[in-house]
């Protein structure tokens, strides 16, 4: 029997308090695809940063091949013919394809030599592959789908041998996901090994040898994919049985709530990044935004939230809305019962390094019941915060914690406290579950059904397609700041879904990769910012 | 995670720094000659040794409190004023003109009208970079840099071209009204049965920093505009998502942050000169930013900061009195401390962290938390 | 009211000798902004350099040792903000303050030390400084119309560094956009985990453009010192670090760029020391305390207005850490 490609025994590593990875063991045979599956948390990534470098463990050893390989670094990885595409790329955004493929990689100090040359591998690989892209392409300039590519042909490059992908569908539409998995076929059958880090268990399922899952740093079991479920996988990760759909009676919409009317807005390069947006959600419906990330779900929300400015008509109530001028922020969506909990809960909708009860009272600091005279009534806002930490079972249910003390589903329910304990008309919810343990994700959901059934209407921006067709009602599908059209969830699929979000509305008919392609690249170039 | 309880984190981490900057200071001395041992006591005799070392010593405090107040508003809403001199100048013309064109009848009303001149001049000056950021973008450490350049050049003017009385040479005003005289500590302790020196400039402005160090305090921690304030500085995206404008902190903070350094004058023009001169402010502006950086911007750590510096600069003055050394040597300590306290932070946190780390481990390796 | 004269050669000609220190502080700011460290601390090492080279050239009559000293105490002072910025990921524009203030007392104590001469050393003489370097054929090419005088006032008769310095320009625009070295140290400041996930080293990296830092302040302190004037004196940079910043700003982090900016700032400083021709020009007096502001003044104006929206190296003023 030959060695095994990867095989790594006894891994610890500890940041700070926080055991990481605890006494990992895993071998990863040659010429096949591996899985790693866990919640968010899990170890996944450190663990996968260890085998690359970036991280030093704490214990254990790594075989490469059957030697035993020392990583103190990324040269030592790359070295030794690993190579890694991250969750988050490492790409140099203003530079060329060609500059961040040879960079660190270059022949001697002069640059021409070096990039004629890559060049020309680069035109090897291109064929050996079918890995097409630009090499004068601006990295900003280019698709995310594009960018990915970029990442694994710096590693082909540099020769490895062995690819380690970080949930490398993130931000990739369906198509765009079946064509990775189709290149990393072809990789596998070129011989090289691949290990494939996700949370999603039909990724795993469709695409990989096999698997190992990760639960609270520990690696729980591995098994041949072809020999296990998703469900026995899902109770693996969790440690319990869990559900895997959100339960939840039909809709029964009610009058509509928020009315938006083509609404536009510029941003300051001057790109166009809403295009004329027509929505309606009604009480007592969650109305879900579909999209590849960065495709204006993001400004939509920043707009209704008041962080924006825009053109165009919203109404709230059949009452206008301040798109412009003082009465557009924030506060003053507040005031109007609009409540939001902003994608991203660490920069925007909690101060990390503040305390839960000053979090608690973020955004309605001047509330009457918040203040007395000209000071903040403290006592008050501490009091509303532990009663606020025990009905959303946030724990350790501490006010004068700081909020990057707790975790990530923790987090969230305390924004969700702070945001629908006011009683809003209308809820903005955008990546309600990114970053949450699958425990805390039930509850979330839960919770916003409960809203929904006391005949509020809710606005949900997800990336995540399951969670969009699990929890919404009716699905509006974003594509480069325009809607491309509208579902009732219960008569969708997430294949229609896919061609809606990269910009294809007949979604009856037979479409190729490259017309998906051509319209991704197009929308990119409108839009390259972001993502 | 915290790793270090809050004692280590309030006390321990600044008293260490300081140490580190007290051997580098005294490796100074030696290096240039002197004996660090006899410059200690030399400045302890100085400075605290008498009412008259104390006097100076709380009177210097006196500004670096309103400075170091200054910069810690700025700091909390993410913004580093380094104009805290100039703004200190242009307050110390508000001063001179309240008090040179109005015949306050009373020590009492001339003060307060006095801190509000300072304060509306300092303001002003912070005013115009603090917009310039907001609006234009313009970066605010460079604009009140050259600000402080600029406040030289206006008060040189108004000093020379302006303010100066007929037939003298010196670029000054002239003594303000004997009516407008504050009464220094000798004058208020006197009743209460304190002998306290009569020559030593500390005077009632002392009163007037403490009570702005309590108001700054409230502001910060006990104020929805504080709440406001310390957000936008911790997080300009979480601002703009609860509505808190970031024009509108910007120019509120560095208008608090340059009234403060402005008041600065009621002390040093008005307590003690009596008139303004060219150099009034003598570097108590970017003292204040190591007496922020000190007191954690925390405005009791500001108060303590404030009297150390006191001391050493009552202490250094006299050191220059009495030995080779020149007064340069208070700005090498407080280089040194802004260095360790502010940008070396982490050289001493990160080994402590080890140490507190390594005693909680020891303690309890029960229940662990795993994490991405 | 005579415009032309704000347009002389003897004007001109200050305008290169006052760019030149700002030109070489400029560049240097630009190898350390380049890299994602930020650097106000310019002035400090300016001024570090212009006692050290001054001091040293006076105790051993040789400029060319001041000028090496100048550069190690200017460098030294770079490791320090290397240690606080890079080292130890703390807040660099607090470092920069304490290095600027460190030199300001420093400067100060060691001169009394040495010169007793109330913190300034004694005035260079021969060997001491600089001396103006006369191109071939200056004199003989002289007479040619208009060329001839150019050539004569303007380009020849400056000392050496001057001509290092224009000379840094375009060997920093090559080594930055035409080597190996170049891109690496362009790509560390806009994303440093590029860098660091592609095998080479982020500290490494960055030291040595804090190090190039340190070496081209030596060099503008020095010539500051003696070249410019003739001996040190307390806080003789008068601003010139932060100018310089202001001045890469303007030139948007590039090199021919920041050749431009300096020489505006350059001009701006040496109209200021000519009332006579303001005058002349304008047709009133200005009060001597505008023309002392006047550079700052306009430092304020140019940021404020003409810089338009200038993007910074993306991670600039952040401390590298990797991400969890």
């Amino acid at each position: 029997m030959t060695a095994p490609a990867i095989e790594l025994k006894g891994i610890s590593k500890a940041f700070g308090p926080v055991q990481a990875n605890k006494d990992i063991s895993i071998r990863v045979m040659s010429g096949t695809i591996h899985g790693i599956i866990g919640e968010n948390g899990a170890g996944k990534s450190t663990l996968m940063s260890i085998l690359y470098g970036f991280y030093k463990a704490d214990a254990g050893e790594i075989f490469i091949g059957g030697n035993k390989t020392e990583i103190p670094d990324s040269q030592a990885a790359i070295a030794a013919g690993i190579g890694m595409v991250f969750q988050h790329f490492k790409l140099v955004e203003n530079f060329t394809v060609l500059e961040n493929i040879i960079l660190g990689a270059e022949d001697g100090g002069l640059l021409k030599p070096s990039l004629s040359k890559a060049r020309k591998t680069l035109l090897d690989l291109e064929k050996e592959y079918d890995l097409k892209v630009d090499p004068d392409a601006i990295i900003e300039e280019i698709g995310v789908g594009m960018q990915q590519r970029v990442e694994i042909l710096k590693a082909l490059y540099r020769q490895a041998n062995i690819l380690i992908l970080d949930e490398p569908t993130g931000v990739l539409t369906p198509a765009e996901a079946d064509q990775l998995f189709r290149i990393l076929g072809r990789l596998k059958e070129e011989g090289k090994t691949i290990i494939l880090i996700t949370h999603k268990l039909r990724e795993i399922m469709d695409i990989t040898d096999t698997v190992s899952v990760m639960r609270r740093g520990e690696m729980t079991a591995t098994v041949k994919t072809a020999e296990t479920s998703p469900e026995e996988l899902a109770e693996l990760m969790v440690g319990r049985k869990v559900l895997l759909r959100v339960d939840k009676a039909p809709a029964t919409p009610g009058d509509v709530v928020l009315d938006v009317q083509n609404l536009k807005v510029v941003d300051e390069q001057g790109v166009e990044r809403l295009r004329g947006i027509d929505l309606q959600v009604r009480a007592g419906e969650i109305v879900g935004i579909a999209g590849v990330a960065g495709n204006g779900q993001s400004e939509l929300l920043e707009v209704l939230g008041g962080y924006e400015d825009a053109t165009g008509t919203v109404t709230l109530n059949g009452q206008p809305i301040d798109l412009t001028g003082k009465y557009s922020d924030g506060r003053s969506r507040r005031d109007r019962g609009i409540a939001h909990v902003p994608e991203d809960r660490q920069r925007e909708g909690l101060i990390m390094d503040f305390p839960a009860w000053e979090n608690t009272a973020f955004g309605y600091h001047r509330d009457a019941a918040y203040t007395s005279g000209l000071l903040s009534n403290n006592a008050a806002i501490k009091a509303d915060t532990a009663e606020k930490m025990e009905r959303f079972d946030v724990r350790p249910p501490h006010p004068h914690l700081a909020a990057k003390n707790f975790s990530g589903g923790n987090q969230q329910k305390i924004v969700l406290a702070r945001e629908i304990e006011r009683n809003p008309d209308l809820l903005l919810i955008g990546q309600p579950t990114r970053g949450v343990d699958i425990g805390a994700i039930e509850f979330i959901h839960q919770q916003i059904v409960a809203l929904r059934d006391q005949g509020k209407a809710i606005l949900l921006v997800s990336v995540e397609l399951e969670e969009i067709l699990g929890l919404a009602d009716r699905v509006a599908v974003m594509f480069d700041g325009q809607i491309m059209g509208e579902r009732q969830t219960t008569e969708t699929d997430e294949k229609e879904l896919g061609l809606l979000m990269a910009g294809i509305t007949d979604t009856d008919k037979p479409h190729t990769m490259a017309e998906i392609e051509a319209n991704l690249a197009h929308a990119h170039g409108n839009a390259s910012k972001e993502v | 995670m915290d790793v270090m309880p809050k004692w280590a984190e309030v006390i321990l981490v600044p008293l260490i720094s300081l140490i580190l900057a007290a051997i580098l200071s005294a490796l100074v001395i030696l290096a240039i000659g002197e004996n660090p041992v006899e410059a200690v006591n030399l400045m302890v005799t100085g400075a605290i040794g008498s009412t008259y070392g104390w006097g100076y010593t709380l009177y210097y405090a006196t500004n670096f409190m309103f400075t170091g107040l200054a910069v810690s508003v700025a700091f909390h809403a993410g913004l580093f004023n380094i104009g805290g001199e100039g703004q200190a100048m242009l307050g110390g013309l508000g001063v001179a003109l309240v008090l040179l064109f109005i015949p306050w009848p009373h020590w009492t009303i001339a003060l307060l009208a006095a801190t509000a001149g300072a304060a509306v001049f300092g303001a002003l000056w912070a005013a115009i970079p603090a917009y310039l950021q907001a609006k234009r973008g313009s970066h605010i450490v460079i604009t009140t840099i050259m600000f402080n350049f600029i406040a030289a050049a206006v008060l040189n003017y108004m000093l020379v071209n302006q303010l100066r009385p007929a037939g003298s040479m010196d670029p000054a005003t002239e003594r303000f009204r004997e009516a407008v005289h504050l009464p220094n500590l000798h004058e208020m302790l006197a009743p209460i049965g304190i002998n306290f020196s009569k020559a030593a400039p500390a005077n009632v402005s002392l009163v007037i920093a403490i009570i702005a160090c309590v108001l700054v305090w409230l502001l910060i921690w006990r104020t929805p505009l504080g709440l406001e304030i310390r957000s936008y500085g911790k997080s300009g995206r979480a601002a703009k998502y609860a509505g808190i404008g970031a024009v509108r902190i910007t120019m509120i903070a560095m208008l608090i942050s340059g009234a403060l350094a402005g008041m600065m004058a009621i002390n040093n023009v008005m307590g003690e000169a009596e008139r303004l001169v060219l150099n009034a402010v003598e570097g108590a502006g970017f003292i204040g930013i190591a007496v922020a950086l000190m007191g954690r911007s925390h405005p009791f750590g500001v108060f303590l900061a404030a009297i150390l510096f006191g001391f050493l600069y009552q202490g250094g003055a006299e050191l220059a009195l009495w030995t080779s050394i020149p007064r340069e040597l208070i700005v090498v300590i407080q280089a040194l401390v802004i260095l360790f306290t502010g940008a070396l932070d982490n050289m001493v946190r990160m080994p402590l962290e080890k140490v507190f780390l390594a005693a909680r481990n020891a303690r309890a390796s029960k229940s662990v938390e795993p994490a991405e | 009211m005579d415009f032309l004269a704000l347009f002389d050669l003897a004007v001109l000609d200050s305008t290169i000798r006052l760019a030149t220190p700002l030109l070489l502080a400029c560049l240097a700011g630009l190898f350390s902004e380049r890299a994602g460290i930020f650097d106000i601390g310019l002035e400090g090492k300016m001024l570090f350099a212009a006692f050290f080279s001054a001091a040293v050239a006076a105790l051993t009559g040789s400029v060319w040792l001041g000028l090496l000293a100048g550069i190690a105490s200017s460098m030294v002072l770079s490791g320090i903000h290397g240690l606080a910025s890079i080292t130890f990921r703390g807040n660099q524009l607090i470092s920069g303050v304490a290095i600027n203030f460190l030199a300001a007392g420093m400067t100060v104590l060691i001169a009394q030390d040495w010169f007793q001469q109330g913190g300034r050393t004694p005035s260079l003489i021969g060997g001491g400084r600089f001396e103006p370097i006369i191109l071939p054929f200056a004199e003989s090419l002289r007479g040619v119309p208009f060329l001839g005088p150019i050539y004569a006032e303007l380009i020849s008769g400056h000392s050496i560094l001057v001509y290092v310095a224009l000379l840094a320009v375009p060997g920093t625009w090559w080594l930055l956009f035409r080597t190996r070295f170049g891109l690496r140290l362009r790509a560390v400041g806009e994303n440093p985990a590029a860098v660091d996930t592609a095998g080479v080293s982020v500290v490494g990296l960055r030291f040595v453009a804090v190090g190039i830092c340190g070496v081209l302040c030596g060099i503008a302190g020095a010539y500051l010192a003696t070249g410019l004037q003739a001996g040190f004196v307390k806080d003789m940079t008068a601003g010139r670090g932060f100018i310089a910043l202001a001045a890469l700003i303007f030139a948007k982090w590039r090199p021919w760029h920041a050749l431009w900016a300096t020489l505006l700032f350059g001009y701006l400083q040496a109209i200021a020391l000519r009332p006579d021709i303001i005058e002349g020009a304008l047709g009133f007096k200005v009060q001597v305390q505008l023309l002392d502001a006047l550079p700052y003044i306009l430092t304020v104006v140019i940021l404020a207005g003409f810089v338009g929206k200038a993007i910074p190296p993306r991670a600039g003023g952040e401390p590298y850490v990797k991400e969890r």
